[in-house]
């Protein structure tokens, strides 16, 4: 019991002892808490009432996008809007009501500020409206003592001073998502009116375009103000980006496309691929998707029946039809079944295993040989000659001139098109291959599907000495060139291109040609190419014997325009494939703007410039812009990042 | 086993709670009222966000607390050791899921809360020291040979804890430990050695630090160096505590904690939102309430007839006031933000559970402080 108490005494004593320590710990906190709160209340309560500190985002300007020449393609313009910060007004609903007297406010816009007030930090501005007149700027600005909260402030915003002609290239930029917010965490995409790129070029550059957002750090006072900034990493603007595309060429497409109700067009260079122009009519003011579109005019760009939203150069599918000619061709040179001299007996019908197939001439063409197959686009030389060289080696010859595949280009919504072989048919639908089957895609109907970008590519292969050019529409990202140079050889006998461009120099300018009405007559300017009609419906037995007119059906019955051209003829460097929907006969529709555009092509010759751009050709004059010797719009030079 | 059975059979139950510490209990539940009401103005006013569940965790808390008094203090001698085993397993655990899981992990996901072991770690570690002294005679008690198990009894969870890794945390777990060495009668030079070996050990500690601990440490020697970072929480919550003045600037009315300067407003920076608030009066009201309760603790603690529940009564109540007194002291400038919550105040599930539990032993050492626990 002896070394228990004396035990119970060592414990009484230390226990008193951290019993004082805790007593003495809890002293230091007060006297603390009594310095800070009474000897340094005052400095503190000033620091607190009159500055807090607060971090600003810096948007950084996007990046412009240019055509070759430096022509803006899509720019940023000033915008005046008006916002409220609800701190700084007693009563937000008086103000906006006394803001709504003087300028034009929706209802709804009062309540979207309302609810988004009660919602946020009572310091950071809300926007009210957007896009303000001169006018309503002066108006605004004059009453601004009787609109506590409200103030005017300059903002950025998108603008494509070619409207809807670089529409689906140069795409457009929305306001951000709630997608886009989940895969993407820059803080900028939380700034109020923040826009990122959503179709386009304006999509698949958009991080490169959009550029680093800075910060700044400010002290504000009481009611908000910024007293003065007390650190700040500057914004590093977006890159520029440089596009291949001539926007006058362009623009011009556009028009030219624009007496069809829906038809598409590429312009590109045979040998290096560049895109000069992509244009898919009708298309739609990129302008108004900026600032957001009013329901009427949702519904006016998706009820149209050309689906302007869709860019038909890289995604619509189309049979060839007849500009798939050349293809068949080539395979039958290269299997030997044919050359220059075979000539073949057209009587209009073509019996095999106990089907009639028929070629579009009345009567038929008689004795012809390859030449004048494609001038004429006979049916009946290439429905023989397909069934001795089979599908697969014609397939072989399409997928080797970029068909039945995506090309890579920078824009979304490429589609890959469709060659079909025996392997396929069995693979995706479960059946035999037939030779009918031979015969119908030999002329690029039936399961065939090519894009109109698909074309030009297959022309530009053909006519720049059997090379596997690939399209690109980048030229420089910033200032580093992103084009391309060298392409592989196609391993195509260059006897064999010859005589295909021998056809369709012919279809052109040959006298039974079935474009000649659409042949350049200005010396060295002349094109060639080939004539394409796809039938989007069998023609019945009942329509041929009633002799119906195809323009007769409705127009979604009609049959697809198609043509396919290079110029000038002698030394091919332009391509120009075009498609009309529903536009009836190849000829007739689509050879006429070919001919526009292959012209207007080598008039402006935007290949003359190998993406070296010095002035804009469009009336205005804009300052040099290539080769940038320092940068131009801030790259590089800002920030600290 | 039926409940009874863990309650002495010479009280009847209405007994046992009369003899509760209802004095204690009051002041429990005074300062969870501050953390409530502080956290009730945190969220805006909002109850739902913070406080609603605060006050059900406390609800629960106190029905444990009641239940954990209510168990005579020999099982819970005798639990002791199966506790700390339980407690080193959960410890165990997280650290392996979280290297399975790529993060330090710090706790285990109970569904309606996540329970981080570490706290109630804590506990156990002051259960097992308050048992391994409870025979111990003075001489036993001053022998070093008798510190290998205490020392193994810290050691082995703030390995653990380090790995996780969480110096405050371990920091903590020896801290309370060597209270227990110390109360239980160790020789005071192993105490100043000690504190001398910590202070030439501090160059070479250094070095194993990782570099944000580094960093806290740094910056809390010149908060200046980084007003952007670490430091500015330093200096906002100075400035809130401040500008509160003698009187406060009324419940709700906290604008430096509301505007969303001060992070964790919530959890680690409670007691600034209060003192923002309630002022001078709010800030002692609240340390008188820290002080009576460490005194009943500390007087229950020297009225308990058996050493092992003098021991842990005190032990606890050490435990208790260590977080009382970091937290303060951080938030006011006066030590590294160390992020440690202020118990019974901050939001927080486990912190809660882990000082309701230990006071729940506290009031069965009150209780059953004739206990005849066997040696």
């Amino acid at each position: 019991m002896h070394h228990d108490e004396y035990s119970e005494k060592i414990f009484t004593r230390r226990a008193f002892f951290i019993g004082s320590l805790q007593v003495i710990g809890l002293g230091i906190l007060g006297s603390r808490l009594a310095w800070l709160q009474i000897a340094q209340g005052k400095r503190y309560k000033t620091l607190s009432d009159k500055n807090r500190i607060n971090i600003k985002i810096l948007p950084p300007p996007r990046g412009q996008i240019v055509d070759r020449f430096g022509v803006p393609l899509a720019v940023n313009a000033q915008i005046y809007r008006v916002l409220i910060i609800s701190e700084q007004s007693d009563d937000i609903m008086a103000s906006l009501k006394a803001l709504q007297k003087i300028i034009d406010i929706d209802d709804k816009d009062i309540k979207r500020v309302i609810k988004q007030a009660s919602k946020t930090a009572k310091f950071i501005p809300i926007k009210i409206k957007e896009g303000l007149s001169w006018g309503e700027v002066a108006k605004v600005e004059v009453n601004l003592p009787d609109l506590p909260g409200i103030f005017i402030d300059v903002g950025d915003i998108r603008s494509y001073p070619y409207r809807d002609a670089t529409a689906h290239v140069v795409g457009y930029v929305r306001s951000v998502s709630k997608e886009d917010l989940e895969k993407d965490n820059d803080p900028v995409l939380r700034l109020p009116g923040f826009r990122v790129g959503k179709t386009g070029i304006e999509k698949f550059y958009d991080r490169a375009l959009r550029g680093r957002a800075g910060a700044a750090e400010v002290e504000v006072n009481v009611i908000g103000r910024e007293v003065r900034e007390l650190k700040r990493k500057n914004a590093l603007a977006g890159k520029r980006v440089t596009l291949t595309i001539d926007g006058e060429l362009q623009r011009y497409a556009m028009e030219v496309l624009s007496v069809h109700k829906s038809a598409s067009a590429v312009v590109m260079d045979a040998h290096s691929g560049a895109i000069y122009a992509m244009a898919s009519y009708p298309a739609f003011d990129p302008n108004m998707f900026v600032r957001g579109l009013s329901s009427e005019e949702w519904k006016e760009v998706t009820d149209n029946l050309g689906k302007p939203q869709t860019n038909k150069a890289v995604s619509g599918q189309y049979p060839p039809a007849s500009t798939f000619k050349m293809i068949t061709a080539l395979a039958g040179l290269k299997a030997g079944v044919i050359d220059k001299n075979t000539f073949v007996f057209c009587s209009e019908k073509y019996e095999f295993g106990g089907k009639s197939f028929h070629c579009w001439k009345k009567y038929g063409h008689g004795n012809v040989n390859l030449v004048k197959a494609l001038e004429q686009s006979c049916d009946i030389y290439f429905y023989k000659m397909a069934t001795k060289v089979g599908i697969d080696a014609i397939a072989d010859m399409a997928r080797r001139f970029g068909l039945g595949q995506k090309l890579g280009i920078e824009l979304s919504q490429e589609s890959a098109g469709l060659i079909p072989d025996v392997a396929w048919k069995k693979q995706v639908l479960g059946q035999k291959w037939y030779q009918g089957d031979t015969i119908i895609s030999s002329i690029g109907q039936g399961d065939v599907l090519a894009t109109p970008l698909q074309l030009a590519v297959m022309t530009a292969r053909m006519v720049n000495g059997g090379f596997a050019v690939k399209p690109w529409v980048t030229g420089y990202l910033g200032d580093k060139f992103l084009g391309h140079k060298k392409w592989e050889s196609l391993g195509i006998s260059k006897s064999h291109l010859k005589l295909v461009m021998q056809g369709m120099e012919a279809v052109v300018n040959g006298k039974n040609g079935t474009a000649r009405s659409s042949r350049i007559e200005r010396k060295g300017f002349e094109m060639a190419g080939k004539t394409g009609t796809s039938q989007v419906q069998r023609i019945t037995m009942e329509q041929r014997r009633q002799g119906i007119k195809n323009e007769d059906l409705p127009w979604k019955q009609r049959h697809h325009a198609l043509f396919v051209g290079y110029a000038p003829m002698k030394n091919p460097r332009y391509i120009c494939s075009v498609v009309v929907e529903h536009g009836i006969g190849g000829s007739r529709a689509a050879a006429p703007i070919a001919k526009l555009l292959l012209e207007k092509s080598q008039i402006r010759d935007p290949a003359r410039i190998q993406m070296q751009p010095e002035i804009a050709e469009s009336g205005t004059s804009f300052p040099v812009l290539w080769p940038p010797k320092k940068p131009i719009y801030g790259e590089n030079n800002q920030g600290d990042f | 086993m039926s409940y009874s059975m863990f309650m002495q059979d010479d009280m009847s139950f209405r007994q046992k709670l009369l003899k509760l510490n209802w004095w204690l209990i009051i002041l429990i539940c005074s300062v969870a009222a501050v953390g409530i009401a502080s956290l009730y103005s945190a969220a805006g006013g909002d109850f739902d966000r913070w406080a609603l569940r605060q006050l059900m965790r406390f609800g629960v808390g106190m029905v444990g607390l009641v239940v954990i008094a209510l168990i005579d203090i020999k099982w819970w001698y005798r639990l002791t050791w199966p506790i700390y085993f339980i407690g080193m397993m959960m410890l165990v655990f997280v650290e392996i899921k979280g290297h399975v899981g790529m993060g330090a992990q710090r706790w285990i996901n109970l569904g309606f809360m996540q329970l981080q072991p570490s706290e109630l770690m804590k506990i156990a570690v002051i259960m097992a020291l308050a048992r391994h002294y409870h025979g111990a005679s003075i001489e036993q008690a001053r022998r070093l040979s008798f510190l290998i198990v205490p020392i193994l009894v810290i050691f082995a969870p703030v390995a653990l804890v380090l790995m996780q890794p969480d110096l405050g945390t371990a920091l903590m777990i020896i801290m309370a430990g060597a209270a227990m060495v110390f109360m239980a009668g160790a020789p005071i030079w192993l105490f100043i050695s000690a504190i001398v070996g910590a202070t030439v050990s501090v160059p070479i500690i250094w070095q194993f630090l990782h570099e944000y601990q580094k960093k806290r440490i740094r910056t809390f020697l010149d908060p200046e160096s980084d007003p952007l970072g670490a430091g500015y929480h330093i200096t906002q919550s100075k400035i809130a505590i401040g500008s509160g003045g003698v009187e406060g600037k009324g419940f709700l009315q906290g604008t430096q904690s509301h505007l969303n300067f001060l992070p964790e407003k919530q959890t680690d920076f409670i007691f600034t939102l209060w003192v923002e608030e309630w002022g001078l009066f709010g800030g002692v009201f609240l340390l008188m309430l820290f002080l009576f309760i460490f005194i009943t603790v500390l007087r229950t603690s020297l009225r308990c007839r058996h050493n092992f529940g003098r021991y842990l009564a005190l032990g606890v109540g050490v435990n208790f006031s260590l977080y009382v007194f970091i937290n303060i002291a951080m938030v006011m400038g006066l030590i590294p933000v160390v992020g440690a919550p202020l118990p019974l105040v901050s939001y927080g599930g486990t912190s809660m559970l882990a000082a309701l539990i230990g006071f729940g032993l506290i009031m069965s050492c009150g209780i059953y402080r004739h206990s005849k626990v066997t040696r």
